[in-house]
């Protein structure tokens, strides 16, 4: 075993002990310790995906203990790859919402608001990498908790009130993945995905306990639907993202929810198998609310009047995406997913940082009324929102147009879903274009004598640097797109 | 199917405890009642885990005499799972009450949607 291998346990351990260690640091050192962290775990990240790349997939046995009884960490292209960009995104999220932080959050949390990233970076990255459900479970509770801390860091009574919905649903997510597993684990006696997996395909085989299987694939893949804002269960996330601090509200848009949606990629693939989850027919319910919150969300978002909030909604809708892609029910489907996975999160946390330069120039309001202008007075943010935009709505170039290329190739190649696919997808782009060129139009009509002053490079030279590296992730993404997708294609059939 | 449900009475227990729960969780406007209702539906997969765990004439896995026998023991693992689920379910409640207790001192209610009508007109 080359010491490679041991990289991502130790990449999860490393996150767990800057989280210990902060707790007892001052804010400035926390800070360090945290970007010092994130730096060599995407360094740690680098080395197991070229590795994985040149061997192929690996499982590392925790403690020794062999399969059936032990602990096991898997990693293979797909997860090394994630695991790279969600450090990237954190710690340019973090960077960019660095001077809010600041602003908005009392001395004295600052500290506590680095040792909570530290720990979601932990658990990400555990249902990133593990093999064992359960292990799976008591990381989605950490990230979870760990997540309501970073919306509730900045106290008003919105983010408190919006902490308590994400709490609840939450919950209630975790509570049917709690009670799918248990059922899933008395089915067939094992905790580990692998052997779950050869004990479903005997069950299935066989053709026993099809109802409990039924129901415990459902529970399962309900509950983490919740957990990450499918439609009808997204109503805390406009608050959540609307209101928490700025770093908060991209770290968990394109991170946390992405972590639930892994894990689901995980569970239909490595536990319950492609198949056997196909023939449930649960995906054509997660197609049907896809298809739902693709557009729902985007018509919530054109009737918002305020730009975090808008792009919140937004967020509904590309989850919605992502759903329609496990709907499909193909493997173009889900490569389509998966890329989308990558190119919202670049995406979404770049309209987020970029959305804050915009208000802080607007004297700090997020209507629109008083953005009129404001890509002018901040050139760099509106530079940047105007190159999110487009990537949203799918402008060749930019990572968000390959995304929909794929979803829209992907659709043509299943033929019961090809009309419903690409119609609501071709309306969806349409509302995404309506409500995304409506704040570029407006962030560059220009006003006479404008109450606001504007900033100069040197003034925000930080924040201009993380902005510029947003704009780089997204024109790489959507330029050179293709060794990503490759990756991506031999992560999932590596997971076959 | 009676037969199974009676057979299995204590699963079948769990299973409407646990909608008891996820019911009040979900609809109950008190913050409270809310907690009370996860409390429920928490502890309702741990009796589902213990009821599934044991088995009639087994006893706990502690060699004592030297029977080493695959008959003579329960399997330890569901015990484990419900020890693991109460610790995050003890640490989920206590936030989940912090947070209640904020919510409190700020609008003096524990009823949710109240709480969100005066958020409203704080127009915040």
């Amino acid at each position: 075993m080359d010491f490679v291998c041991n990289f991502p346990c130790i990449s999860i351990l490393l996150c767990l002990f800057a989280g210990i260690i902060s707790s007892g640091l001052r804010s400035h050192a926390a800070m360090w310790v945290n970007t010092a962290l994130l730096a060599v775990n995407t360094a740690l990240s680098v080395f197991t995906l070229t590795y994985t790349l040149e061997n192929g997939p690996f499982v590392y046995v925790m403690g020794r203990f062999p399969a059936p009884w032990g602990n096991e960490i898997r990693a293979g292209v797909l997860e090394a790859l994630m695991a790279l960009f969600f450090c990237i995104i954190m710690l340019l999220s973090l960077f960019g919402g660095r001077h809010k932080l600041l602003q908005e959050v009392s001395e004295n949390k600052i500290g506590l608001y680095y040792v909570l990233t530290d720990l979601l970076l932990s658990s990400l990255l555990a249902l990133i990498y593990t093999n064992d459900l359960f292990t799976a479970y008591v990381f989605v509770e950490i990230n979870t908790i760990s997540a309501c801390g970073l919306i509730m860091i900045r106290q008003n009574g919105r983010t408190i009130e919006a902490a308590v919905r994400y709490m609840i649903m939450s919950l209630l997510g975790s509570g049917m993945l709690l009670l799918g597993l248990c059922m899933l684990y008395d089915l067939t006696g094992h905790l580990l995905m692998s052997n779950i997996r050869e004990s479903v395909a005997l069950l299935a085989a066989d053709g026993q306990y099809q109802i409990p299987l039924i129901v415990a694939i459902v529970l399962m893949s309900v509950g983490l639907c919740i957990k990450s804002a499918l439609f009808p269960f997204h109503a805390w996330l406009p608050d959540a993202y609307g209101y928490s601090t700025v770093s908060s509200a991209a770290i968990l848009s394109s991170l946390v929810s992405k972590g639930y949606i892994f894990l689901l990629i995980k569970i239909i693939y490595r536990v319950i198998g492609f198949d056997i989850y196909h023939d449930t027919r649960i995906i054509d319910i997660l197609f049907l609310f896809g298809l739902m919150g693709m557009i729902f969300g985007s018509l919530s978002a054109i009737r918002e009047n305020d730009i975090r909030r808008m792009i919140a909604y937004s967020s509904v809708a590309q989850i919605g995406y992502i759903y329609m892609g496990f709907g499909m029910g193909t493997e173009a489907g889900m490569t389509a997913s998966v890329f989308h996975m990558l190119s919202h999160a670049a995406t979404k946390s770049l309209l987020f940082i970029a959305a804050i330069g915009l208000t802080d120039v607007s004297g700090g309001s997020r209507k629109f009324i008083e953005l009129t202008g404001s890509g002018y007075r901040h050139k760099w943010a509106g530079v940047t929102f105007t190159v999110g935009s487009l990537s949203m709505v799918g402008v060749p170039l930019f990572s968000g147009f390959i995304s929909k290329l794929l979803f829209a190739q992907a659709a043509v190649q299943n033929h019961a879903k090809m009309l419903p696919a690409l119609i609501v997808l071709g309306i969806s782009t349409i509302l995404n274009a309506i409500y995304f060129m409506k704040t570029v139009i407006r962030i560059y009509t220009p006003v006479e004598d404008s109450p606001y002053e504007g900033v100069t490079f040197r003034q925000t030279s930080m924040y201009s640097v993380v902005l510029a590296a947003f704009i780089v992730l997204n024109v790489i993404l959507g330029v050179s797109s293709q060794p990503v997708v490759d990756m991506i294609r031999r992560g999932l059939a590596e997971f076959m | 199917m009676g037969a199974h449900l009676l057979a299995n009475y204590g699963e079948a227990v769990a299973m409407v405890l646990f909608g008891i729960g996820f019911c009040n969780l979900l609809l109950q406007p008190n913050l409270i009642k809310k907690i009370i209702g996860l409390n429920i539906m928490d502890t309702a997969v741990y009796l589902f885990l213990a009821e599934k765990g044991y088995i009639a004439g087994h006893t706990a896995p502690i060699v004592v005499d030297g029977v080493q026998s695959v008959d003579a023991y329960i399997n330890p693992i569901p015990s484990g799972l419900v020890l693991t689920g109460i610790v995050v379910s003890v640490s989920v409640t206590a936030l989940m009450l912090a947070l209640t207790i904020r919510l409190y001192n700020r609008y003096h209610t524990l009823n949710l949607d109240e709480i969100s009508r005066q958020l409203k007109k704080e127009g915040l």
